[in-house]
C-alpha cells in the first residue's frame, strides 16, 4: 500500500526513512504534540512549504531550469482564493473556485513565459523569469484598489474553518487529548491533507514516464532532442504543473494565514527561501523538499534565537556579536546554501541515501 | 623516419564523454616536411590535432613538441611554444575586420610588413577586404584568412585541419601554394586532408587513422604509387587519383 | 607570375535592407524618443524626461556591461553582479560623506571632485571584492549554468548580509554635494545637474569601453573570445587571465554604476543592487548577451522607457519594460545585437 502511495520511490535508506517519518508523524499530530499557537503555526508553514519546494524541485531538480516566478505562481494561488473569498461568498465553493483561478492564471502565464525564453536559451529563462516576478509584485502592491497594495487583503474564511466554530462538544466535550476541537484545528488538517496529497501527486508524476523523460532530457538535452522527444514542449510542461502546484499551495497558504499581501507571497525574499530549501535539502529528489523546508523553517523560527543568545555570549568582542546577532541567520544559511552546492550537490537527502 | 621529428605523439589516448576516439596513437612528424594524415569520416583526425593543442586532454600518452613535454600544457602556451593552428571550422572571428583577425593572431607584436606583403602577394583577397569584417567573407576567403593567420609569423610547426574542404578548384590551387611556400621556408605541417590529389601533390610522409589509432606510415610515394594499398587503407571515396 | 588563375573575389553588394540592419537598434532609440514626444505633447516635460532617461540609461548602462561581457567572454551568469551594485553605493556614499568639506564647499569642481574620488574609491573596493568573488564563488563552477546561477546567488545572499554586518540594516539617507543639488533650466525644461554629470560620465564610459575594444590589443582578444574562446587560446593567449581582468573591471564598473546610483537617489540600503538587477537583466536580454554596443542601447531604450511610462502612467513602469522585452524577442529573439557564437 505504501509502495503504491509511494509510487515505488522510497526513501531508499534507514536514516533518511527514520527522518522523514519523523518529520511526517510530527506535522500530522502536530496540533496534538505541541499545542500552541506558535508551533502549529510553524507545523502548517512547514506542510506548505514542503509543497512549494517540492514543485519548484520539479523544476529545478528534474529538468535543470531555474525560475525566478515560482513566488509569482505562489502568489497567484494565494490572491486567487482571497479574490474568491472577498468577492463571491464566504463558501467552500469560492475559496475553490478562486484557487483554481489562481492555478490557471499561474498555469497560462508559465507557458507564455516558458515558450518565450526556453526557445531560445535555458539561461534566458532564469533571468525573464526574475524581471517578469519582479514587475508582478510591483504591479500587485501598485495596484492598490484591487489587490489592496502593500498592506495586502484579509478576508474571512468559510465558518467551518474559523476559531469561532466548535464541533464535538456534546460527546467529547469539545476537546480530545486536551486539545480544543474548533475550525482552526479543521483548517489545519486541510492544509495538511492537502499537502500530502499533492506531495504524492508529484511523487506519482516525476515516476511516471513523464518524470524519466524530464530526466533524460536534464542529463542529455542533445541526446533526448535527437531520440526525437519535444524536448520544449516537455520543459513547458514541467514548467506549468510545477506553477499550478504552486499556486495551489498559494492557495493553502493564504487559507492558513486568512490573509494575502505582496510581502508575504510575491517577494524576492521567499523565492530565496525556496532556493535555499531546494539545494539544502537535495535537488532531484521530492524527498529533499520535506527535509529542506522542515530544517529551513525551523532554522527561521528557532536558529534566531540560538545565534542571539550566541551574540550576547560574545559581546565584548568586537564585529563578531554583529555576524551572529540574530538578524543575521540568513549569512550563514547562505554560506551553508554555497557550500552544499560546491560539496553535496544532492543536499542532505542524496547525502543520506548514498551512505 | 631519417629526420628528427618536431612533434612526437607516443600512444595518446583521447575519450569524449563516454567514446574513446583515440585508442593509442604514435605519430611522428619530420622537421621541414609535410605530413599527411589521412583516413575515413570519423577516424580521429582532427581529435588528433586538438588533442595536441590540448583542446582536449589525452589521458593516455605523451606528446613531445621540440623536444619538450607539451602533454599538460595549456593551449595558450602550446601555441606560443611554436604551433600554428588551423582549426576545421576555420576559427575565423567574424565580428572583427580581416586586419584585427591578423594583429590578433601576431602575438609577437606588430604586424611584419614584409611579411603581410608576402601574405597578400600569395592571397590578394586578403588586402582587397582588409578593413571588412570577416564575418562577409565567402568560404574560400574565410579559409585563406585562417591560413594566413597562421602564417603572419614564423612557426615551427603548422596543424592544418582540411584546407580544402568545399573550396573550387582554383582556390584549392592557390591553398596548395601558400602551404608550399610555408614548407620551403623550413616549417614543419603536419595536415589533414580528403582531396589525395592535394596530398599526393603536397606531402613527404602520410599516416593513415582508422578507429583512432594510426594504420600505416611511410612516405607519401609509396601510398601514392600502390592504388592497392590506398584501397585498403581508405576504401573507395578517397583512391580517386 | 602565377599557373592557376587568380579566383576573382566575387563582391556581393548588400542589399539596402541588409546595410540597414546594423543600425535599426539605433534607429530604435531614436523611435522611442520620437514616440515619446507624441505620447507626452509637452516640449519641455518631455526634454527634461527625455533626459533623465539618458541619464538613468547610463547608469544601467555603466551597471549592466561588466555581465555582459562576463558572460560573453566565458558564458558565466552572475546573478551576484547586484551585490556590486550595492558595495559601490555604499562604499561611494561612505566616502563623499568623508569628504564633507569637498561637498560641502560652494565650488564646482570641487564637488565633483568629491564624486569622483567616491567614484574611485567605490571602484577600487569592487575590484578587490569582485577578484575574491571569482576565486571563492564563480571559479568552481565554470560550465554549468545551473550551479552558476546557485552559487553566484548564494554569493549575492552572503555580500548583502555581510554590507548589513559592516554598514547596519538602516537605509542610509544623505544630501549629494551642494553645487550638484537643485536643477538647471535648460531651453524652459528643468535639468537636475547631477543628471547632466552622469549623462557625461556615462558617455565617457562608453567612448573610453568602445576605445579599449576596438583599437587595443586587449580589447581585440575580449572580442575575439566572446566569439571563440578556444580559438583565441589556440593563437597563444591566455584567456584565463583576461577573463579574471574582465570579472574585475566587470565588478568595478558595477561599483561605479552603484555608486552613481546610489547620489541619485540619495538613499541607499543593501538590497539596492539585487532591486536595480531586474532591469540589468532586461538591459542586457534586449542588447543581446555578451554584447556591448546593444548593452549600451538596450540601457538607453530602458531608462527612456522608464522614464516616459512613469510619467504617463507610473504603476506601469516596469511592465512596460517586460513589454519591451518581449516585443524585441519577438523580433530578434537573442536580443537586438546578437553575438554570433562559433559553437
Amino acid at each position: 500500500m505504501i509502495r503504491a502511495l509511494l509510487s515505488d520511490d522510497l526513501p531508499r535508506s534507514r536514516v533518511l526513512t527514520l527522518v522523514l517519518l519523523g518529520i511526517v508523524l510530527c506535522l500530522a499530530l502536530a496540533p496534538f504534540l505541541f499545542p500552541g499557537v506558535r508551533t502549529v503555526d510553524t507545523a502548517a508553514r512547514i506542510c506548505i512549504f514542503i509543497v512549494l519546494v517540492a514543485s519548484y524541485d520539479l523544476l529545478i531538480g528534474f529538468t535543470g531550469i531555474v525560475s525566478f516566478a515560482h513566488t509569482m505562481f505562489f502568489g497567484f494561488g494565494a490572491y486567487g482564493v482571497a479574490f474568491g473569498l472577498i468577492h463571491l461568498d464566504r463558501s467552500f465553493w469560492a475559496m475553490g473556485l478562486g484557487a483554481a483561478g489562481g492555478a490557471l492564471t499561474a498555469a497560462c502565464v508559465a507557458i507564455v513565459i516558458g515558450l518565450f525564453s526556453l526557445r531560445v536559451r535555458a539561461i534566458f529563462f532564469a533571468m525573464i523569469t526574475l524581471a517578469v516576478a519582479s514587475a508582478v509584485a510591483v504591479l500587485f502592491s501598485q495596484l492598490s484598489s484591487i489587490t489592496g497594495g502593500e498592506d495586502g487583503l484579509t478576508f474571512k474564511l468559510p465558518r467551518v474553518l474559523g476559531p469561532a466554530f466548535k464541533f464535538g462538544t456534546e460527546t467529547l466535550d469539545g476537546r480530545l487529548f486536551g486539545v480544543r476541537l474548533n475550525g482552526k484545528l479543521l483548517a489545519y488538517y486541510l492544509v495538511f491533507f492537502s499537502a500530502v496529497l499533492l506531495f504524492l501527486g508529484l511523487l506519482r508524476l516525476v515516476n511516471s514516464p513523464f518524470g524519466r523523460v524530464l530526466k533524460a532530457i536534464r542529463e542529455n538535452e542533445f541526446r533526448a532532442e535527437a531520440i526525437g522527444y519535444p524536448v520544449i514542449q516537455y520543459r513547458v510542461a514541467a514548467s506549468c504543473i510545477s506553477a499550478i502546484t504552486a499556486a495551489c499551495a498559494g492557495a493553502l497558504y493564504a487559507i492558513w494565514l486568512r490573509y494575502v499581501g505582496p510581502e508575504t507571497t510575491l517577494s524576492m525574499e521567499i523565492m530565496i527561501n525556496v532556493l535555499l530549501m531546494v539545494v539544502i535539502g537535495g535537488m532531484g529528489t521530492l524527498y529533499g523538499a520535506i527535509v529542506g523546508a522542515a530544517v529551513f523553517v525551523l532554522a527561521q523560527n528557532y536558529l534566531r534565537n540560538l545565534m542571539g543568545a550566541a551574540a550576547t555570549l560574545m559581546q565584548d568582542i568586537p564585529i563578531l556579536p554583529q555576524f551572529l546577532s540574530a538578524d543575521r541567520w540568513l549569512l550563514w544559511l547562505g554560506v551553508l546554501f554555497v557550500l552544499s552546492v560546491y560539496f553535496f550537490p544532492s543536499g542532505v537527502v542524496g547525502r543520506l541515501r548514498r551512505s | 623516419m631519417s629526420s628528427e621529428p618536431i612533434l612526437e605523439l607516443v600512444g595518446v589516448s583521447t575519450d569524449i564523454g563516454q567514446y574513446h576516439i583515440l585508442r593509442g596513437v604514435d605519430l611522428n612528424v619530420p622537421a621541414n616536411t609535410v605530413t599527411m594524415l589521412l583516413g575515413r569520416n570519423g577516424a580521429g583526425k582532427t581529435t588528433t590535432l586538438r588533442s595536441i593543442m590540448g583542446h582536449w586532454r589525452c589521458h593516455e600518452g605523451r606528446i613531445f613538441f621540440d623536444g619538450v613535454d607539451i602533454t599538460k600544457m595549456p593551449t595558450a602556451e602550446i601555441a606560443r611554444a611554436g604551433i600554428g593552428y588551423v582549426p576545421e571550422h576555420m576559427g575565423i572571428f567574424s565580428d572583427l575586420t580581416v586586419e584585427e583577425n591578423m594583429r590578433l593572431a601576431a602575438i609577437q607584436g606588430p604586424i611584419d610588413s614584409a611579411r603581410l606583403d608576402w601574405i597578400f602577394g600569395v592571397f590578394p583577397a586578403l588586402k582587397t577586404f582588409w578593413r571588412s569584417a570577416a564575418g562577409t567573407l565567402s568560404g574560400g576567403q574565410k579559409q585563406m584568412l585562417s591560413i594566413a593567420r597562421a602564417m603572419i609569423e614564423e612557426r615551427k610547426l603548422y596543424l592544418i585541419d582540411e584546407p580544402t574542404k568545399g573550396l573550387a578548384p582554383a582556390i584549392v590551387t592557390t591553398m596548395a601554394r601558400a602551404l608550399n611556400d610555408l614548407k620551403r621556408q623550413g616549417a614543419a605541417i603536419l595536415l589533414v586532408e580528403q582531396n589525395f590529389a592535394v596530398a599526393q601533390a603536397l606531402g613527404d610522409y602520410s599516416d593513415v587513422m582508422d578507429d583512432g589509432r594510426i594504420v600505416w606510415s611511410g612516405a607519401m610515394s609509396r601510398l601514392s604509387e600502390n592504388a592497392e594499398l590506398q584501397q585498403k587503407l581508405m576504401g573507395l571515396s578517397l583512391a580517386g587519383s | 607570375m602565377t599557373a592557376a588563375p587568380e579566383p576573382t573575389p566575387t563582391i556581393v553588394r548588400p542589399t539596402s535592407s541588409e546595410q540597414i540592419a546594423p543600425y535599426t537598434p539605433l534607429a530604435l532609440v531614436v523611435l522611442l524618443i520620437c514616440v515619446g514626444y507624441l505620447a507626452i505633447g509637452i516640449p519641455s516635460s518631455w526634454l527634461t524626461l527625455t533626459l533623465s532617461g539618458l541619464a538613468m540609461g547610463m547608469m544601467y548602462f555603466i551597471m549592466a556591461t561588466g555581465l555582459t561581457l562576463v558572460f560573453g567572454l566565458m558564458d558565466v551568469i552572475n546573478f551576484g553582479h547586484g551585490a556590486f551594485i550595492s558595495l559601490g553605493a555604499f562604499v561611494g556614499v561612505t566616502v563623499l560623506l568623508e569628504l564633507g568639506v569637498f561637498s560641502e564647499s560652494p565650488t564646482l569642481w570641487l564637488n565633483i571632485a568629491a564624486v569622483l574620488l567616491s567614484i574611485a574609491a567605490a571602484m577600487a573596493v569592487c575590484s578587490i571584492a569582485g577578484w575574491g568573488f571569482e576565486r571563492l564563488v564563480v571559479r568552481p563552477v565554470y560550465g554549468s549554468h545551473l550551479n552558476q546561477i546557485l552559487v553566484t546567488m548564494g554569493g549575492l545572499i552572503i555580500a548583502e548580509q555581510l554590507i548589513i554586518v559592516f554598514w547596519g540594516p538602516e537605509e542610509i539617507y544623505f544630501t549629494r554635494p551642494e553645487m550638484l543639488k537643485g536643477s538647471a533650466d535648460l531651453f524652459g525644461a528643468t535639468i537636475e545637474k547631477f543628471r547632466l554629470l552622469v549623462v557625461s560620465l556615462g558617455l565617457g564610459m562608453f567612448a573610453m569601453m568602445r576605445w579599449i575594444l576596438r583599437q587595443t590589443k586587449i580589447g581585440l582578444i575580449v572580442r575575439a573570445g566572446v566569439e571563440d574562446r578556444e580559438m583565441v587560446m589556440a593563437l597563444g593567449y591566455r584567456l584565463r587571465l583576461v577573463f579574471i581582468g574582465v570579472f574585475i573591471a566587470g565588478s568595478a564598473l558595477a561599483g561605479f554604476g552603484g555608486a552613481i546610483w546610489g547620489m541619485y537617489q540619495e538613499v541607499i540600503t543593501a538590497h539596492m543592487g539585487n532591486q536595480a538587477m531586474v532591469l540589468v537583466f532586461i538591459v542586457v536580454i534586449i542588447g543581446g548577451l555578451g554584447s556591448v554596443e546593444g548593452c549600451f542601447l538596450g540601457a538607453l531604450m530602458v531608462g527612456l522607457m522608464q522614464n516616459y511610462v512613469g510619467f504617463l502612467a507610473p504603476k506601469f513602469a516596469l511592465l512596460s519594460n517586460i513589454g519591451l522585452m518581449v516585443a524585441i524577442l519577438i523580433w530578434r529573439p537573442m536580443g537586438m545585437i546578437p553575438v554570433v557564437k562559433a559553437k
